[in-house]
């Protein structure tokens, strides 16, 4: 069971070269040793993953399993997972226990999944290191002195460290890739609307998307099918049939044209990151795709644009946690007043009241025309430079970050620098667009990311393009030393 | 009221849309359950919920719109007005903000001298109500209850066009009458499904610009908000009178001590930070459902009130009175139907006897004791001379009392109309010979007293001598 793939797991489920409950007690193992040192997981499920292994061996033994029966798996603790707890790495809802289950989390339960547990992340997905967690930091498998990235560290840690095959992620301004990328893992941002955000804990929310980390592009193409689809829960999801995405992981490159993009090369970028994707596009060069170079002249105002458009809508979602109904209520408050100021002044961390008091400002009479409606102008620009280079490309092909995994605590001083930790992925939020992060390679040891882009529900091309990559290489198969 | 002060008032009415479910959930509508049993985890506002629209809210306010001949909009938005409240599980109210579905429409309502006034609505708008507080009972807590947060409402804002109280109530009752007849809204302003927030400003007659408005919030009776624009009325000229300012501000009406209160003024408003909701995409309208909503309008107020006075003759006061009501207008139209007699009796009758015995009772036209066909049968014996108007008001108690028919009691108290000529001239040989004192001042040219001698006949009837056929034959009599 070891170092195997999601791909290769469900086939040896199917196969009944082991089961699901062994499957299960050995992963559970892994992330019972794991947890004193990644921190990767907020919340351990044992019992309820052990008795959903045994509800997956009767329908493997049924005859009735399909290719995630019985396969275990982490939820993001953005989720809400019936039952258990849902703290979305905040103290403001620490020991909430959510009573309904995400779409997503709802679909993979009905396709069979076994959940281990929820992974540790950013307070309310904010952060690009994992560091604002309620819960503490997580560490990266690769060097515990690092970052897994954020927000979804957990999950690529977890991953990346093989506690699960796959963990649910959400992506608002590179919260899927960035970790995946510092952590050499491979993820996948679907386009916004391919998957249901009901019961993913809105922080952006017209940005956020969920989407998977996973060890392969393969991997990742067998969940996606089972997450994404029309929810009429999710007036923002599309209603647009769901392909095969598995059957699509075939499709040939050659002639794929891939846009490198000029403005991700331009400065900033660590030379050894540099070298690591443009030898990955020697790679689908000899495969046979025309790579060209592209330019989004507006890109370079992406992370502006971000840092009001995303603080705006948290300040407006995050209103509900006021202590009245549920989550942190502070002790005897004197009024209402004291009631809000305190219940929300203990329960918020810095960051996230950092971009309360941001999204708030932005908003407010006088100041809305000159922030938000200028951004969601410069939201429009970027999304309109996207369309015409796919006019001329397929697929945009560029790094996923600046730097690999840093060091913790090296830039919690200093928002701003931690902010351009994203400079690269935040485009592909503000256009919608599908987007994913694959290993291409090592520097110092540290993994980097290769970021592909493409055209609104083009997830099958960005699959299939990531695969070929991983069928020439092997990067994705790198386990940290000591979690093999 | 100085008569040198213009009173200008605008209305912002909230009409509570009559869905089965609520307008971003599934949550049932009703009204008076238990608190916090209607209200699902949208409504409670929990993590990681969305809103969904409601279709059927949006044909309402369609129906709404097309009824004042307002423009509906092909493309509108939802908004968030964020402020913090308790009843507010969100934090934020969904609200349409900058592109309301429904924009520039007018409704007629009929002044007092008879003429008709266009009143400007700007905008319709749909949004969603909050839950309540409930502090009764609740030492030191304050309780609340989120059944009627999310519950679809449909806000209604007037242009300034309104000049008293009277014509505010006007145009109230007006927009009242319509929403029932769309079967958009039950009306009920008890329960809150009909409320109205007032804005009232004074100037010199004369002058052009707009003096500073007070809003006067919620008030839930006709007979309150009139009463509530005339005290805020007087309180701003009195203070501009003795040199003082009217302040922009939100006050309350208190019913009990009859006046308006302050609530916040402007300084203390809540900048509510309006955003495009990013949970909810642009609400497209379909020009086919415009057409399609177009086609299922029933006949409106205005319509019915026309047709009524050239179909049936009637004053254009008394079709408005019988049409304010889909129900009353249909009660009166199958009462002349049934009757097949005269649409002016019905009218009467229907306005008279019928509303007065309603209103005792407290009853609305759908709850009448009496049926529409009862109601004609005892029309009819009007009309075919077996009884008189007099004794048919008997005759109504008797149905209104009892809901038997009208022939029935007619038969048994014996008050058919007696019309034979030979009695009625028995009863005034009667009349005659036990007066002669009388027939000889008569005689004598004491004209007067030829009332006198109706007045013993229909005495010695019952009544149920038919008058008509008294005077004529106590004419012909007395001058033999």
């Amino acid at each position: 069971m070891k170092g195997r793939s999601l791909a290769e797991l469900s086939a040896g489920l199917r196969g009944r070269e082991f089961s699901s409950v062994e499957l299960t007690r050995h992963l559970l193992g892994r992330v019972a040793a794991a947890q004193p040192t990644l921190n990767a997981l907020v919340c351990i499920t044992a019992d309820l993953a052990l008795a959903q292994a045994q509800a997956a061996d009767r329908e493997i033994a049924a005859g009735r399993a399909g290719p995630l029966t019985g396969v275990p798996i982490i939820h993001k603790d953005i989720f809400c997972t019936d039952g258990v707890q849902t703290s979305c790495g905040s103290r403001m809802l620490a020991g909430f226990i959510a009573p309904y289950d995400a779409t997503v989390v709802a679909k993979l339960r009905s396709a069979g999944m076994v959940m281990l547990g929820k992974a540790n992340m950013d307070e309310f997905a904010m952060g690009s290191s994992n560091e604002t967690s309620f819960f503490g930091p997580v560490r990266n498998p690769w060097d515990l002195a690092r970052v897994p990235g954020g927000s979804s560290g957990g999950s690529a840690a977890a991953v990346a460290a093989r506690l699960a095959p796959a963990a649910t992620a959400t992506d608002t301004g590179g919260s899927i890739r960035q970790p995946a990328a510092l952590c050499g893992v491979t993820g996948i941002k679907p386009t916004y609307g391919r998957v249901s955000r009901y019961g993913m804990i809105a922080f952006a929310s017209s940005l956020d998307q969920g989407g998977i980390i996973t060890v392969s592009a393969e991997d990742a193409a067998i969940i996606l099918g089972a997450m994404a689809g029309f929810d009429p829960r999710d007036s923002t999801s599309v209603d647009r049939p769901v392909p095969d995405y598995r059957t699509a992981l075939d499709r040939p490159v050659a002639g794929l044209r891939i846009g490198l993009l000029k403005e991700f090369f331009e400065k900033g970028l660590e030379p050894d990151i540099e070298r690591h994707v443009r030898a990955a596009l020697e790679v689908y060069r000899r495969l046979g795709a025309v790579v060209k170079e592209v330019s989004l002249p507006s890109i370079g105002l992406s992370v502006p644009a971000y840092y009001v458009v995303a603080p705006a809508e948290c300040s407006s979602n995050l209103a509900r946690f006021d202590g009245v109904r549920f989550g942190h209520r502070c002790q005897d408050p004197r009024d209402l007043a004291d009631l809000y100021r305190r219940s929300r002044g203990e329960g918020f961390g810095a960051e996230v009241k950092r971009r309360i008091i941001t999204g708030t400002y932005v908003l407010s009479a006088g100041y809305y025309d000159a922030y938000y409606l200028k951004a969601q102008r410069v939201r429009q620009l970027i999304a309109t430079d996207f369309e015409r280079a796919f006019a001329e490309v397929d697929v945009i092909m560029g790094p996923t970050t600046p730097t690999t995994a840093f060091e913790l605590g090296a830039k919690t001083a200093d928002p701003v620098t931690m902010y351009l930790n994203d400079i690269y992925t935040i485009g592909a939020n503000l256009a919608g667009l599908p987007a994913m992060s694959i290993p291409c390679g090592f520097a110092a040891g540290l993994p980097v990311g290769l970021q592909l882009i493409g055209p609104h529900f083009s997830e099958e091309r960005l699959l299939g393009a990531a695969h070929a990559y991983q069928r020439e290489t092997d990067w994705h198969r790198r386990v940290p030393p000591g979690y093999e | 009221m100085g008569s040198d002060w213009e009173t200008v008032i605008g209305l912002e009415i909230h009409a509570q849309l009559a869905t089965r479910s609520k307008i971003f959930s599934g949550s049932p509508t009703a009204y008076g359950a238990p608190p916090n049993t209607q209200a699902n985890l949208v409504d409670l506002g929990y993590p990681g919920v969305l809103p969904v629209l409601n279709a059927e809210a949006v044909r309402m306010a369609i129906k709404f719109g097309l009824a004042i001949g307002a423009r509906i909009a092909t493309h509108s938005v939802f908004a968030r007005k964020n402020y913090f409240y308790p009843d507010l599980p969100k934090g934020y109210q969904i609200s349409q903000y900058e592109l309301p579905i429904v924009a520039h429409g007018a409704l007629e309502i009929l002044l007092d001298d008879g003429a008709r006034k266009r009143v400007g609505i700007t905008r319709a708008h749909l949004e969603e109500d909050a839950g309540k507080s409930l502090h009764e009972g609740l030492a030191r807590w304050t309780g609340i209850d989120l059944n009627r947060a999310g519950t679809p409402l449909l806000e209604i804002v007037s242009e300034p066009d309104l000049r008293s109280a009277r014509e505010a109530i006007a145009y109230m009752k007006k927009v009242h009458t319509l929403v029932r007849y769309l079967e958009i809204c039950d009306g009920n302003m008890q329960e809150g499904s009909f409320r109205c927030d007032a804005n009232v400003s004074v100037r010199r007659r004369g002058a052009t610009q707009l003096g500073t408005r007070a809003e006067i919030k919620n008030v839930n009776s006709f007979r309150f908000v009139e009463r509530a624009i005339q005290y805020e009325v007087a309180r701003q000229i009195e203070l501009i009178e003795s040199g003082g300012k009217v302040v922009q501000e939100t006050r309350l009406y208190d019913p009990d001590r009859g006046e308006t209160r302050s609530m916040r003024t402007k300084e203390e408003a809540n900048d509510y930070r309006y955003f495009p909701d990013p949970d909810l995409l642009p609400l497209a309208v379909p020009r086919s459902l415009i057409e399609e909503v177009g086609r299922s309008l029933p006949e409106l107020p205005d319509q019915k009130a026309e047709r009524l006075a050239s179909q049936y003759g009637l004053t254009e006061y008394d079709a408005s009175v019988l049409t304010a009501s889909r129900e009353l207008a249909s009660y009166y139209e199958e009462v002349v139907r049934e009757t097949r007699g005269d649409p002016k009796l019905a009218a009467n009758w229907v306005m008279g006897e019928l509303a007065a015995a309603l209103n005792r009772d407290g009853l609305d036209i759908g709850r009448s004791r009496l049926p529409p066909a009862g109601l004609a049968r005892l029309l009819a014996r009007i009309a075919d001379a077996t009884i008189s108007g007099k004794i048919a008001k008997e005759v109504f108690e008797a149905m209104w009392a009892s809901g038997r028919d009208a022939d029935a009691i007619i038969a048994e108290r014996g008050l058919t109309q007696i019309t034979d000529t030979s009695a009625i001239e028995r009863v005034i040989e009667e009349v005659l010979a036990k007066n002669p004192g009388q027939l000889a001042e008569y005689r004598s040219g004491k004209d007067k007293l030829f009332g006198f001698f109706v007045g013993q006949v229909m005495k010695a009837t019952q009544g149920k001598a038919n008058p008509g056929q008294v005077n004529e034959l106590l004419r012909r009599k007395l001058s033999s």
